[in-house]
This record gives structure tokens, C-alpha cells and sequence, in this order.
């Protein structure tokens, strides 16, 4: 059996409808899963950055970036390197809160470098943002006091230094 | 002062089409390309369309073109089922390679994702299966759109580009500016060939293996050549078949599952394997991993992603195959290897030799050869008849042979055969099939008869679905399911009913009469009967290696 690790790779697209599903039709048809997924539109509104997180061997791992590229509405295709990465997550979190629980869920969240976004008679809902490690062990944390609903990103990513920018055309 | 036209969708269409040399189209009309079709109406002077009785006809027909052109074939259907009837012929062209534009109308705008009467989402439906698609909802980006799917058809690893246009945009008017934008060309720079010539040079038992990147990049003189340069046989992949001229000496013919004897040995028997333009399949390789164990692999392809997705090579070289062939060719000296020569000698006298008078399929395909030019174009359907004339027929010029050899489309063949003839200039044109595939296309009798084209339809009728029977024979003990036919269809008389010639053979000699009798102006279908129990051979089962050919 091959070695399955973790692997994050950024892509720049077009900024079309249906560039997505093209992108997400890629992993579909060669049967990978996509850990995560997130999209949105570059400085440039004509290009869009899609960050995916997936899980696969080295073959996989070739195959989707070469793949990739193969697509006309791509642009470029970086692998990151974990070791040279900044990458974080987004988390809204709603949690069943009453009285002086509160008090110490907003120690919880403020620990995890978060805010609380909005709250009531017997809930808070809250914002973190860290890498995605961290926000597992957060919703850890905060499980026992009983989860409303989360609603997670998909990570964000970018490699460290200025040499490896996945930049939109100008 | 450009004066600028001022042009409806279709229009646009018809005038882009033209200006990008298309003289010839298939297709089949509909509501939503009633605009276009009033256009190609106007304009029948200037683009032939030719229809067909079904749009996968079409598309086959338009691919059959492409193959022997070595340039864009164009189909047009209507939405809905017009566009899902393409699905199989577009899934046939993006296996191959093939460069194909699909114009499909669809619903107006304001319709489109109502579920409207003929509204399917082609450009969905076919997105696994295409290089690039389109839907174009503004008119002003219709030329751009139609110039940029030539394009990408055509370039690098070709393939089919769909462009979907919904019937408002082929009424709404935009300008019409009759030249494509200008985009520098990038020219990618040649890969470092020091380690390939190393390599090379350290070979005893070199073996080229070619495949249908080498028809794509014209590259048939440079691939003869290397081969001559280095005293190595070639072999050749399903889609390669044609690029080499059969009597070349170093010519072992066809690999892989049902490869030649030869060709499948050398390979195994190699200390180096140079692939050019394949994709090392699994029907080409058997096992991976037995099949490079004994050999370096330099594999030379235009698509990055060909590297090391089924056969990892000790080096690659990404780019065209002709630009690539002909540096090497530059930098080699000729090299001799008398001995390998006289083992490949040897291997090629292993040719399992059916007796001349049998009415066997080998005899019954080299015995039509023996009556067409050696530039006739040959077009196959899928089975056991499209293994025997992978390995029989002789083919001596390139772009001859148009078959199926990555989706495997039984019914392929007619509406190539019918594309090929006019690609061909509709020179006299031979297709072989089987009772089967015929089966699947047959009403393309039709178009052939309408067209008045110069069509050979040989039929290897043994009465049952042949190749699937034989892996039944072999693997599933003799259980035959479902693949013994019992028709009682005549297809004499069916060829009379579509208005073609029909003859029967059940011998060599009336076969040869058959021939000899055929007019080669107009269709004619002959039936051949042969015996249900023909088998492809040798074969390498599914999985296996050299050692586990068969060879009775």
C-alpha cells in the first residue's frame, strides 16, 4: 500500500462560471476525494484562487497538479510545501451557553485566538481562525459543552517567502 | 478603415467556419439549430454538410474526417437528444486523441435551466470526456469562442472541444471581425537530451514503441528514421498502426494484448524501450510491472501528465515527438547491433501461419487488401474483426487505419468509414465490421448510399459477439452468455433495402468474384461467414506478461 498523506495544492483559475465543477469533475473522474475546498475571487475579480486540501499518495499527487494544468480555464498550479506554508481555517461555532458557562466558553474562545460573533439567553456563537489543526482541537474543547452547529472553510493557503506566489495576471 | 460586419449568431458561425478552412460538416438539424441551418442553406456553396441518420453517426463521421485530415472534424446537432446522441462519439475522440468541434444548439437564454422542451446540459453531460467546452451566452464572444476551439482542438495532445450556443444567441447580432486575436506562440524549449543519449548509447537491444502521438505530431519520417539510426525494431501501439510502413524491416507490427508474436517478445527481450506518443494503456502493457522489468523507459509525449501515470520512466522528455525525434536525430550516431538484429529475426519468423485456402479472417482481410491501393483508407469496428486487422492488414501509409482504440465504440466504424471517404477525397474506402457492430450503426447505410460514396462494408459475420465469447471460452467456463446472436438478418438484402449493393462470401473464390464485381462508386456490403469458434490470437490475458501468451 502506498503512502497516503495530506497535501494542499493552490490553483489559479479563470474567473467563469462552471470552473469549479471542471476543477471538482478532475478529482471526481480519476476517483480523489477532496479533503477541502475553498474559492474565491483573486485582487484581479477576472482570475479566482481555489485552495484544496486532499489526501493521496505521491502518484496521486503528481497525477492532480499534472491534470490540472491540462485544464484550459487554469492558469497555474502550485503544490505547497507544508513545511514553507501558512495555512488556517475559518470556523464559525455556535454553542449552547447559559449563565456563567459563558463566561468560561469566552475564556475557551479568546485562548484559540477567537471572537465572539453574537450571543443570546442561552448561546454564543463564535469565530476562530487558526490552522486546521488547531480548530479540531478547539471544536474538541468546546464539544463537551455541547455543539449547536459549526460551519467550517476549507483551508487557505500560501507559501512563505516571495518566491513561490501563486499571483494573478495582471 | 476595417469595416466591420454586422452579423446574426449563425452567421458569425458559418463565416468563422469558413474562415478557418472548414468545407465540411456533419450533422443533423433540429429546433435549436434551425438558425444555423438556415445559414448552412445559404451557404451550401460554400461548407458541404452531410447528414447523417443519427447525430453518433455524425460524430463518428466528423472524426473519421479528423483522423484521416489531420485536421479539425466539425459535427452540429440539435439540443437535447441531439446532444446526447454526440456523447459516445465525443467519448470515442477524447480517448484518441482526435481533434473534433461539436456545435451543439441548445434552449434561448431566458430558457436555459427550466428544463425547457430539448434542454439537456451538454456542457456538463460531456465535461469528463472533452479537452474544453463552451456555453456561449453573449454573442459578441462568439467568433473568439469558435476560433479558440479550433485551436485547442488541434494543439498539442488534440481532442474534442464542445461549443454549445443557445438558439438566442445564434438570432442576436454582434460585429463580425474575421481574424482570430493574435497570441504570441509560446515555443516551449526542447528537453536536455544528454541523459537520453546516454542512455541510448549504453543500449544493446534497443526498442522503439510508437503510438498515435506520432500520427498527432506528423512525426512518421523521424520515427522511421530513429529507427534505422539505432538498429531497433519498433512496435506499435493500436493508435500507431499506421505510421509505420508495414514492409519497413524493423517493423514488428502491433503490441500489447493481441500485439505480434514479435513484437511482444522484443519488448520483453529489450535493455531500453523508447516510447513516443503513447500512453502505455493497459491493453498495451499487461502487468506494468513485469512489462518494464527488464528495460530502461525514456518516454518522449506532449502531455506532462502521460508521465508516469501508468508506466513510470527512468527519464522522460516532455514536448512534441517531431521536435524531439528530430534533435536526437541530430545528435545520434548510427549505431549497429547485428546481434539483437538476428534475435528480432527469429522472433519474426514465429508467424503462426493460417493455411491459404481456409476462409479464416486473416486470409479474408489480406484477400480485400489484395483489391484496394495501398493508400485506402480502412476503417474498423470493435471486436475480434478490429484485433485481426490490427494484425493482418498491411498498412503502408500513415492516416489509414481510423478504429476505435481507446473507448472500443462497436458501431464506430461506419460513420468513420463515411467521414474517412470524404476526407479522403472520397477515394474508395474499406470498412470492416462484424455482425454485431454493424448491428449497433448500420442505418449510416443510408448517409453512405445518399452521398453516393465509394464504401466497402465487410462484414465477419460468425454469429455471435465474438470477443466477448472468447474471453467467456477462456476465462468464464464456456458459459456463453448472452453473445450467441441467433438473428436471422440478411444483409444482402438489407444493403438492397438501404439501396447499396449486397454480396455474400462463404469461400475465398467468391469472395475474390465479390471484389472483382464491386463497381467502387457506390456502397457495397459483403457478408463473409465465418466460423463462431475464430479466435483472436495470441493473446496475453488481462493483467499478464510474456511468459503468459497464448499463442493456440
Amino acid at each position: 500500500m502506498e503512502q497516503r498523506e495530506k497535501f494542499t495544492v493552490g490553483v489559479m483559475v479563470n474567473n467563469h462560471f462552471g470552473v469549479l465543477n471542471r476543477v471538482a469533475g478532475l478529482f471526481a473522474k480519476r476517483g480523489y476525494n477532496i479533503d477541502s475546498l475553498a474559492v474565491g475571487e483573486t485582487e484581479n475579480r477576472s482570475y479566482s484562487r481555489i485552495t484544496i486540501v486532499c489526501t493521496g499518495s505521491d502518484y496521486m499527487r503528481e497525477q492532480v497538479v499534472r491534470q490540472l494544468e491540462k485544464l484550459q480555464d487554469v492558469i497555474q498550479v502550485i503544490l505547497f510545501d507544508d513545511e514553507a506554508t501558512v495555512s488556517v481555517e475559518h470556523l464559525l461555532i455556535k454553542l449552547s451557553a447559559t449563565g456563567e458557562k459563558k463566561a468560561s466558553l469566552t475564556e475557551l474562545v479568546n485562548r484559540y485566538g477567537g471572537k465572539v460573533m453574537d450571543f443570546g439567553a442561552d448561546f454564543i456563537t463564535a469565530e476562530i481562525t487558526a490552522a486546521s489543526e488547531r480548530i479540531d482541537k478547539f471544536i474538541e474543547a468546546a464539544r463537551p459543552v455541547g455543539i449547536l452547529e459549526t460551519c467550517r472553510s476549507g483551508a487557505l493557503a500560501m507559501s512563505h517567502g516571495t518566491e513561490r506566489a501563486l499571483r494573478a495576471p495582471v | 478603415m476595417v469595416v466591420f460586419m454586422q452579423l446574426k449568431g449563425a452567421q458569425i458561425l458559418i463565416e468563422t467556419l469558413v474562415s478557418l478552412g472548414v468545407d465540411t460538416v456533419f450533422g443533423y438539424p433540429g429546433g435549436a439549430v434551425l438558425d444555423i441551418y438556415d445559414e448552412l442553406y445559404k451557404s451550401s456553396d460554400r461548407i458541404n454538410h452531410v447528414i447523417t441518420a443519427h447525430e453518433q453517426g455524425a460524430a463518428h463521421a466528423a472524426d473519421g474526417y479528423a483522423r484521416v485530415k489531420g485536421k479539425p472534424g466539425v459535427v452540429i446537432a440539435t439540443s437535447g437528444p441531439g446532444a446526447t446522441n454526440l456523447v459516445t462519439g465525443i467519448a470515442n475522440a477524447y480517448l484518441d486523441s482526435i481533434p473534433l468541434v461539436a456545435i451543439t444548439g441548445n434552449v434561448a437564454v431566458a430558457l436555459l435551466g427550466r428544463d425547457s422542451f430539448q434542454e439537456v446540459d451538454i456542457v456538463g453531460i460531456t465535461q469528463p470526456i472533452v479537452k474544453h467546452s463552451y456555453i456561449v451566452r453573449d454573442v459578441n464572444v462568439l467568433e473568439e469562442t469558435i476560433r479558440e476551439a479550433f485551436q485547442i482542438a488541434a494543439a498539442g495532445r488534440p481532442g474534442p472541444v464542445l461549443i454549445d450556443i443557445p438558439k438566442s444567441v445564434q438570432a442576436q447580432e454582434a460585429e463580425y471581425k474575421g481574424e482570430a486575436k493574435r497570441e504570441e506562440k509560446v515555443v516551449k524549449p526542447l528537453p536536455d537530451l544528454t541523459q537520453a543519449l546516454e542512455l541510448i548509447a549504453g543500449s544493446k537491444k534497443p526498442y522503439l514503441y510508437f503510438g498515435g502521438g506520432v500520427i498527432a505530431a506528423n512525426a512518421e519520417a523521424e520515427a522511421v528514421a530513429l529507427a534505422e539510426r539505432l538498429s531497433a525494431p519498433m512496435g506499435l501501439s493500436v493508435m500507431g498502426l499506421s505510421a509505420i510502413p508495414h514492409k519497413h524491416p524493423l517493423n514488428l507490427g502491433m503490441c500489447g494484448m493481441h500485439g505480434q508474436y514479435a513484437a511482444s517478445v522484443a519488448q520483453s527481450k529489450a535493455d531500453l524501450v523508447i516510447a513516443a506518443g503513447v500512453r502505455f494503456s493497459d491493453r498495451a502493457t499487461g502487468n506494468v510491472d513485469k512489462y518494464t522489468r527488464n528495460c530502461t523507459v525514456i518516454h518522449i509525449d506532449i502531455d506532462r501528465a502521460e508521465i508516469g501515470k501508468n508506466v513510470r520512466p527512468n527519464l522522460s522528455l516532455n514536448g512534441d515527438v517531431k521536435a524531439i525525434l528530430t534533435a536526437l536525430l541530430e545528435q545520434l550516431p548510427q549505431k549497429q547491433n547485428p546481434a539483437w538484429l538476428e534475435e528480432i529475426e527469429a522472433l519474426k519468423a514465429h508467424v503462426p501461419s493460417t493455411p491459404l485456402e481456409l476462409f479464416a479472417p486473416h486470409n479474408i482481410i489480406r484477400a480485400v487488401h489484395s483489391h484496394v491501393p495501398e493508400d485506402t483508407v480502412i476503417a474498423t469496428d470493435v471486436g475480434q474483426h478490429q484485433m485481426w486487422v490490427a494484425q493482418a492488414y498491411p498498412f503502408e501509409k500513415s492516416r489509414t487505419l481510423l478504429t476505435s482504440g481507446g473507448l472500443g465504440t462497436m458501431g464506430y466504424g461506419l460513420g468513420a468509414a463515411i467521414g474517412g471517404c470524404m476526407g479522403s477525397g472520397r477515394k474508395p474506402t474499406v470498412h470492416f465490421t462484424s455482425d454485431g457492430s454493424f448491428g449497433m450503426n448500420l442505418n449510416e447505410l443510408a448517409t453512405a448510399v445518399t452521398q453516393g460514396l465509394p464504401l466497402l462494408s465487410v462484414i465477419l459475420n460468425n454469429g455471435v459477439l465474438g470477443m466477448v465469447r472468447q474471453w467467456q471460452g477462456i476465462f468464464y467456463g464456456e458459459r456463453y452468455s448472452q453473445t450467441t446472436l441467433n438473428r436471422q438478418t440478411d444483409f444482402v438484402k438489407l444493403a438492397q433495402a438501404f439501396g447499396a449493393k449486397g454480396a455474400r462470401a462463404h469461400n475465398l473464390e467468391e469472395l475474390h468474384a465479390a471484389l472483382e464485381q464491386w463497381d467502387k462508386a457506390s456502397p457495397l456490403v459483403l457478408e463473409c461467414l465465418i466460423d463462431m469458434d475464430e479466435k483472436v490470437l495470441p493473446m496475453i490475458p488481462p493483467g499478464g506478461a510474456i511468459e503468459d501468451i497464448r499463442i493456440n
